[in-house]
């Protein structure tokens, strides 16, 4: 049902269809997804349509289309240098950061082409925000990790009114408790889960639409990992998360979808019980049982 | 059959006696440089640390019409050649600042010439026989002896030894060195940024890489020619001044400087970079709220060191007239000056053998300046470094 609902609204007037849609999954409709969060909405975030990469001659990413929607957790699996990360920093423009790149095709957000020369990156990441792989706090103050980007983005006037961001933040991102009394000290002073909620915390204090997490836990500990991903959980409610994890149990436990990377192809996009249950291709399910990855 | 492990160990023998070797040949490079380094020192030590002492000597001065007119009067025939010629030369000034003087004779302490003064340091002296005679006599009196030379931070140059003081080639560092941070400083670090921050990796900006390296181990004096060409004949800049002066060896920093805070940007992990552009942070913000308080210790550091090396350069101000003879100390940046290391090139070309330990004198007052600055710089980094 979901899938034929999802391709209605691409086939909307003005919204020229844009060849396989919702799920481009080979053998398509065999066995229909079932989406295991029947409540959430299922409102397009981020449409991708054939993106294709290039790291000087050696294409990382080829014709992958995708639709991330609003209110999940998106999982990306695949063997590493299959692209996952690559893909995942196309959505808020970090790969113009590296200077022999060069990226073709549509990634859409809000009706906008992010990739369009009139679109400002700094636009764009205020509202796709993102946690990286090793914890990077500012080395500056807590409360100055959180406060620094929205008052940079003059989203707070007041000193009150910042207070109670940095709080709302730290809230939010499950951290308060334990740091509301040291809010002065540095942000590299606390342990790596901490520091990465805290890198979380920084990141939802703009109020972005969308939060990518590049590899979130793969430098924490199990309890901190398992902190992140209930966090995670949570924080759908509010965003819409795009994770990669090496961690396939991982990607299982958090995500509503997964889609499964192989050399830059994106070999299946699935809910993410149909992918760990029944991979409708041979790839995905030789990586999802351990033959190889 | 493995082989057992004595047949092992005889064969690592001859392994263990190469590292051995090695070891002592090391630690023998380093004995070496540091008897060098000792000897260096010492030897500065021993000639430069009298250059602090200077021979006063107690006189009867007579204050009097006559040594108005004619000041060596104004001593007894006997000492008169003991005492400085600089001194008599300013009796008349101090009478007519101090007209109560005048009819009266005191004893005072007044400084000594700088033969006495070699003479009583041990050193050959101009002395004639009766002379030193008669220094040995005041000696046993009391009446002459090595004091603590003020002078030689007081007073700026002059061609009588015991009058010679480092204060106006000091004066003359501090104004250059001014000079050189004002312009190389936001300069140096503005480029670096630009290069490291913003430029992309073309050949344009290889071509700048490779000609601000060279730049680096160009030869000062190249630098001093530099300045003579642009500065003083194109520009019209006042020759010999701190200005130019200042000027020609920010040419020379520049690249030290450039060198310095790239590395120190590149210190900065990009983690760090990362996280402000996630955040939406422009190019600008990243270098102004993150990276550049990042990697200030380092840049301080650098900059420091290269001051420090403007400071001790010599070629480059010879050729722009710093060596000029400044009794005076001046305090004008468009002024005539002259810097503590051309000030001791200056000395050790003087004929007077006095001048040999005022030479080793200002080498000293230049090393311990030198070793502040590079103290600093170390204090500095310690006192800024942020870890994350």
């Amino acid at each position: 049902m979901l899938n034929e609902q999802t391709v209605s609204r691409e086939n909307e007037p003005g919204q020229p269809s844009m060849g396989p849609t919702l799920k481009p999954v080979q053998p398509s409709t065999q066995g229909k997804p079932v989406n295991t969060n029947e409540d959430a909405g299922h409102e397009l975030s981020i449409r991708v349509r054939d993106l294709n990469l290039w790291y000087g001659a050696n294409q990382a990413l080829k014709n992958v289309n995708i639709d991330v929607y609003q209110h999940n957790v998106t999982a990306l699996i695949g063997p590493s240098g299959c692209g996952k990360s690559t893909f995942l920093r196309c959505l808020n423009r970090m790969n113009d950061l590296i200077r022999s790149v060069k990226i073709e095709g549509l990634v859409e957000m809000d009706g906008r082409d992010v990739n369009d020369p009139r679109m400002d990156e700094i636009a764009l990441r205020r509202r796709v925000g993102m946690v990286f792989q090793k914890p990077n706090p500012f080395p500056k103050s807590i409360y100055e990790n959180i406060a620094y980007a929205p008052r940079m983005h003059d989203l707070v006037s007041r000193k009150a009114e910042q207070d109670e961001l940095v709080e709302q933040a730290l809230r939010d991102a499950g951290l308060w408790n334990e740091v509301k009394d040291k809010l002065a000290e540095p942000g590299t002073s606390l342990s790596g889960g901490q520091q990465q909620r805290l890198c979380i915390a920084r990141a939802i204090a703009v109020k972005p639409d969308v939060i990518l997490m590049d590899e979130p836990t793969s430098a924490l500990d199990p309890i901190s990992t398992a902190t992140i991903e209930d966090l995670m959980d949570k924080l759908k409610q509010q965003f819409t998360i795009v994770t990669v994890t090496h961690n396939m149990q991982q990607a299982a436990r958090v995500a509503d979808y997964t889609a499964f990377f192989h050399l830059g192809e994106l070999i299946e996009y699935n809910d993410t019980r149909m992918m760990f249950s029944n991979p409708h291709t041979k790839k995905a399910e030789d990586y999802i049982t351990g033959r190889y990855g | 059959m493995s082989q057992s492990f004595d047949e092992i160990t005889a064969q690592l023998k001859r392994r263990h006696r190469k590292t051995a070797r090695l070891k002592w040949l090391s630690m023998g490079a380093l004995a070496l440089a540091a008897t060098f380094l000792v000897v260096f020192i010492s030897d500065m030590l021993v000639k430069g640390l009298p250059a602090f002492q200077q021979a006063q000597i107690q006189v009867e001065v007579t204050y009097s019409e006559q040594s108005q007119q004619m000041p060596p009067a104004a001593v007894n025939e006997d000492v008169r050649r003991l005492v400085s010629r600089g001194f008599l030369r300013t009796l008349p000034m101090r009478m007519r600042d101090n007209p109560d003087l005048m009819g009266t004779t005191r004893m005072e302490w007044v400084l000594a010439d700088s033969a006495v003064d070699q003479y009583l340091k041990g050193h050959h002296t101009r002395l004639k026989d009766d002379q030193k005679s008669i220094v040995d006599d005041l000696l046993a009196k009391g009446q002459v002896e090595l004091k603590f030379n003020t002078r030689f931070f007081t007073a700026g140059d002059s061609k009588m030894p015991e009058l010679a003081g480092i204060a106006s080639a000091a004066m003359g560092t501090v104004m250059t060195l001014i000079v050189t941070m004002l312009v190389c400083f936001p300069i140096g670090v503005m480029t670096a940024v630009y290069l490291e921050e913003f430029a992309t990796d073309n050949w344009l900006t290889q071509v700048i890489e490779i000609n601000i390296n060279n730049l680096a181990a160009v030869p000062s004096i190249l630098f001093g020619l530099l300045g003579l060409a642009i500065y003083i004949n194109f520009f019209g800049v006042p020759r010999s001044t701190p200005l130019v002066g200042g000027l020609t060896l920010a040419l020379m920093t520049l690249p030290v400087i450039i060198i310095a805070t790239r590395t120190a940007l590149r210190s900065v992990p990009d983690t760090i970079r990362q996280a402000a552009f996630g955040v939406g942070c422009s190019r600008w913000q990243v270098v102004r709220d993150h990276v550049l308080p990042l990697s200030f210790p380092g840049i301080l550091t650098g900059s420091i060191i290269g001051l420090a090396q403007a400071m001790g350069e010599t070629a480059p101000l010879i050729i722009i007239g710093m060596v000029a003879f400044i009794p005076d100390v001046s305090a004008s940046f468009s002024d005539a000056a002259t810097v503590m290391p051309a000030q001791i090139f200056t000395w050790a070309g003087e004929p007077d053998r006095a001048f040999t330990e005022k030479t080793a004198g200002g080498i000293l007052v230049l090393l311990v300046v030198l070793i502040s600055l590079n103290a600093t710089a170390v204090w500095m980094r310690k006192k800024f470094e942020r870890r994350w």
